[in-house]
């Protein structure tokens, strides 16, 4: 590729042609703020609308400044990115963005972290001039059971739409209307939650204000915690572990599992689980499932469908409700270990301890937003009452933590309580994306051959690829198995199948990058991916930190099925964990 | 949002198809594939963005947001007799703004509105090359020259029965 000599700020560097003049600067340590623009480097995710303009820069030739997001680089290009024109223009910028952005920071759900509220520091903005004649949006709020969706605070910088379009392929949200007017939102307006969205979160995640947010279950959390007749229990998911800590200072990777228990007994918690115990017991669920159509397929049977598709990720699950019906009977049926977890804590412990389900209130930690649509799930309940009542994202936990005065950092560890906090390697690392499938990989592969594995470690299933896919001997018999996470990328997957050309076997999807460890729930990354790989570091270094690291040796998963539920894929597993899918697309006559 | 709900026949579907496949199907011949389907239907209901989102593979939002974009389209019907007010130079400094206001009363209706009845909608447009005659109304195809709010009930009387 050709390359270009420019100079910025003084300084000369070569970049090849095509390159940005906002990439180029970087290359010289030069930071000039941006605000709309998003770079995802490790998801090949570029959002440079050139919409805001706070990147603007003077060029010596041109007349106007230019976005340097958007402005490629040119031979002998002079590049100026702090003259006082640059200055002056930038801040003018930003005081028309908030000239009609409401002021409610102190109670905003961003407010401290927020992309639009740390550029007005930076830029010492201290008034707005013409603030008393700048009309207000006055848009509807609109709650979906997920997400909110507040867009008097949208600075249309368009990064959802870049994720809910280009990466995940979900089509939910566009710019509509023009000028004042303009909002992102779903089709005709309508209610997020009659859209195509999944509730990946992927928007909240990228969202730089307080325009997409998610729903904030901690009142209800703090609610059943105070009330004495109930017996509050809580569940982790693994991927909360990897990442909680950043909430608190910590360098993204470290594991706070021992800290965060603590964290959740002293908030009066009555029973600190893990939802890697009902990972163990998906993968028994699951495992045994594709065994059974893997041997039912070999040996002829029509009727059968291959390749099987895990379904423990629920904006997943609503992905191909809504995009793929026709293929609703192709994955898994077992249950999301978030609804195994709730599932089992209302009947076999609530029996156990003696308490009636009415009075039980499960509560999950998830990376993600999906989780709070999915536990409200009609299939979900029994007699009106769900299996999980409240599901908080990792987000909410760190502010109920500060709420409660308590610095994450300071705490002691703490171990998970008995019976549902016991868990194996092969449980942790459903947080990462390739984790599930090898996690079943571990436990079929031993319940197929009868020989125990060399090794439990299947790296060719680790990476950050969008699609990968591996082969792996089962002794004989070669099991093919696909990987995506993204949901663009579980796209190529799904299309393949409907083609009739797919080869694989199984094949593990995720819905947001990097898997759980990138939900929307999670703390946010800013754009920064290295931090999603550093939360994976973390998860694979928990599981081979455990003594046990295949989900069939959990002694509490062994016991709950002598106990309570006889074999994997009973009659009684198949009710209690086991689920069916529903289309969800309706037309727009119908809504 | 849509305040009409319809249901496509599918013949209607067929010619929506057929405008979609003309254009290859190209997601950037959208603007086109809008333009003819509005020339059909007259408007734009969501149930013909759907099908065109459908034909096309692109997200219904993107369709609505391009739709949503251009004053050109609507999604609201045109009345049976759609009334056009010229707002150009020549029409506004002699008058145009008395006769739009008072087509606006007469009718209850704003710009870009319908009749409940659906007998008449109301658009502004600029210049349409009689400015000798201004102000301009045009009723359908029919033009009205040097018209004065005094007019404008006369107007609408003409197509009332």
């Amino acid at each position: 590729m050709d390359q270009v000599k420019l100079t910025i700020d003084g300084k000369t560097v070569e970049v090849p042609a095509g390159t940005t003049v906002y990439k180029a600067a970087k290359v010289l340590d030069i930071d000039i703020p941006v605000l709309c623009y998003m770079d995802l480097k490790d998801l090949n995710i570029e959002n440079k609308p050139g919409g805001c303009r706070i990147c603007s820069v003077e060029i010596e030739g041109r007349r106007n400044l230019a976005p340097s997001c958007s402005t490629n680089v040119a031979d002998g290009m002079v590049v100026r990115t702090n003259s006082i024109r640059v200055i002056n223009a930038r801040r003018t910028v930003m005081e028309l963005i908030l000239s009609d952005h409401p002021k409610d920071c102190l109670i905003c759900a961003k407010s401290g972290n927020c992309d639009l509220q740390d550029m007005a520091i930076k830029l010492g903005i201290r008034n707005i001039p013409g603030q008393e004649y700048a009309e207000m949006s006055t848009y509807r709020l609109d709650t979906s059971p997920s997400i909110i969706r507040d867009m008097d605070k949208c600075i249309m910088c368009r990064r959802c739409e870049t994720m809910c379009n280009d990466f995940q392929t979900v089509g939910a949200l566009n710019a509509v209307n023009r000028g004042f007017e303009a909002v992102v939102a779903p089709a005709f307006e309508m209610n997020l939650e009659y859209s195509p969205c999944t509730y990946c979160g992927q928007c909240v995640a990228v969202c730089p204000t307080g325009a997409l947010t998610e729903v904030d279950h901690t009142p209800s959390v703090i609610q059943a915690l105070s009330d004495p007749t109930k017996t509050v229990v809580v569940q982790t998911a693994p991927a909360v572990r990897a990442a909680l800590g950043e909430e608190f200072g910590l360098e993204p990777g470290t594991r706070v599992t021992g800290k965060m228990v603590t964290a959740l007994k002293n908030l009066g918690f009555d029973y600190v689980f893990d939802t890697d115990f009902a990972a163990d017991l998906t993968i028994m669920e699951e495992g045994t499932e594709l065994l059974d159509r893997l041997t039912k397929h070999l040996n002829g049977d029509k009727d059968v469908k291959l390749p099987i598709l895990t379904s423990c990720c629920p904006g997943w699950v609503n992905f191909f409700e809504y995009h793929f019906p026709e293929m609703k009977d192709i994955p898994s049926t077992a249950r999301s270990p978030q609804q195994m977890f709730g599932s089992i804590a209302k009947s076999y412990f609530a029996e156990k301890i003696g308490v009636d389900r009415k009075e039980m209130v499960v509560v999950s930690v998830m990376p993600c937003l999906a989780k709070k649509y999915e536990c409200q799930r009609e299939e979900f309940m029994v007699d009106g009452n769900p299996d999980v009542d409240y599901s908080i994202t990792t987000r909410e936990l760190a502010h109920l933590i500060k709420q409660a005065n308590m610095n994450l950092t300071d705490m002691d560890d703490s171990a998970f309580d008995a019976p549902l906090g016991e868990s194996t390697g092969a449980a942790v690392i459903f947080g990462a994306t390739g984790g599930v499938i090898e996690a079943a990989t571990r436990t079929a592969y031993e319940l197929h051959t009868g020989k125990e594995l060399e090794s439990v470690d299947f790296k060719q299933l680790r990476g950050m690829e969008g699609i990968r896919s591996a082969t792996v001997d089962f002794d004989g018999l070669d099991i093919r198995i696909g990987i995506a996470h993204g949901l663009g990328n579980a796209r190529k997957l799904l299309e393949e199948i409907k083609a009739g050309t797919s080869e694989y076997h199984a094949i593990e999807i995720m819905a947001c990058p990097g898997g759980c460890i990138g939900g929307g729930g999670q703390p946010l990354h800013h754009g920064d991916s290295s931090i999603l790989k550093a939360r994976t570091r973390a998860i694979y270094e928990e599981d081979a930190s455990k003594t046990l690291r295949k989900s069939h040796e959990n002694p509490y998963i062994i016991k709950l099925y002598e106990e309570f539920l006889d074999k994997p894929m009973s009659e009684k597993a198949h009710q209690l964990l086991h689920t069916h899918y529903f289309e969800r697309k309706k037309r727009v006559f119908e809504v | 949002m849509s305040s009409v709900k319809i249901e496509l026949r599918p013949d209607q579907i067929e010619k929506i198809h057929s405008f979609c496949d003309e254009f290859n199907n190209e997601p950037g011949e959208l603007i086109n594939v809008l333009h003819r389907s509005q020339g059909e239907f007259g408007y734009l209901p969501a149930e013909v963005q759907e099908v065109i989102a459908e034909k096309m593979k692109m997200p219904v939002a993107k369709v609505y947001g391009v739709v949503t974009f251009y004053s050109f389209f609507t999604m609201i019907p045109k009345g049976e007799f759609p009334i056009s007010i010229c707002t150009g130079t020549a029409c506004y400094v002699r008058g145009a703004e008395n006769v739009l206001a008072e087509f606006k009363k007469q009718l209850d209706i704003q710009v870009g509105e319908t009749s409940p009845d659906g007998k008449f909608s109301l658009s502004c447009l600029r210049c349409v090359g009689a400015c000798g005659l201004a102000p301009v109304v045009q009723v359908g195809d029919k033009t009205y020259g040097r018209v004065a709010p005094d007019d404008v009930k006369g107007i609408i009387e003409e197509y009332k029965s």
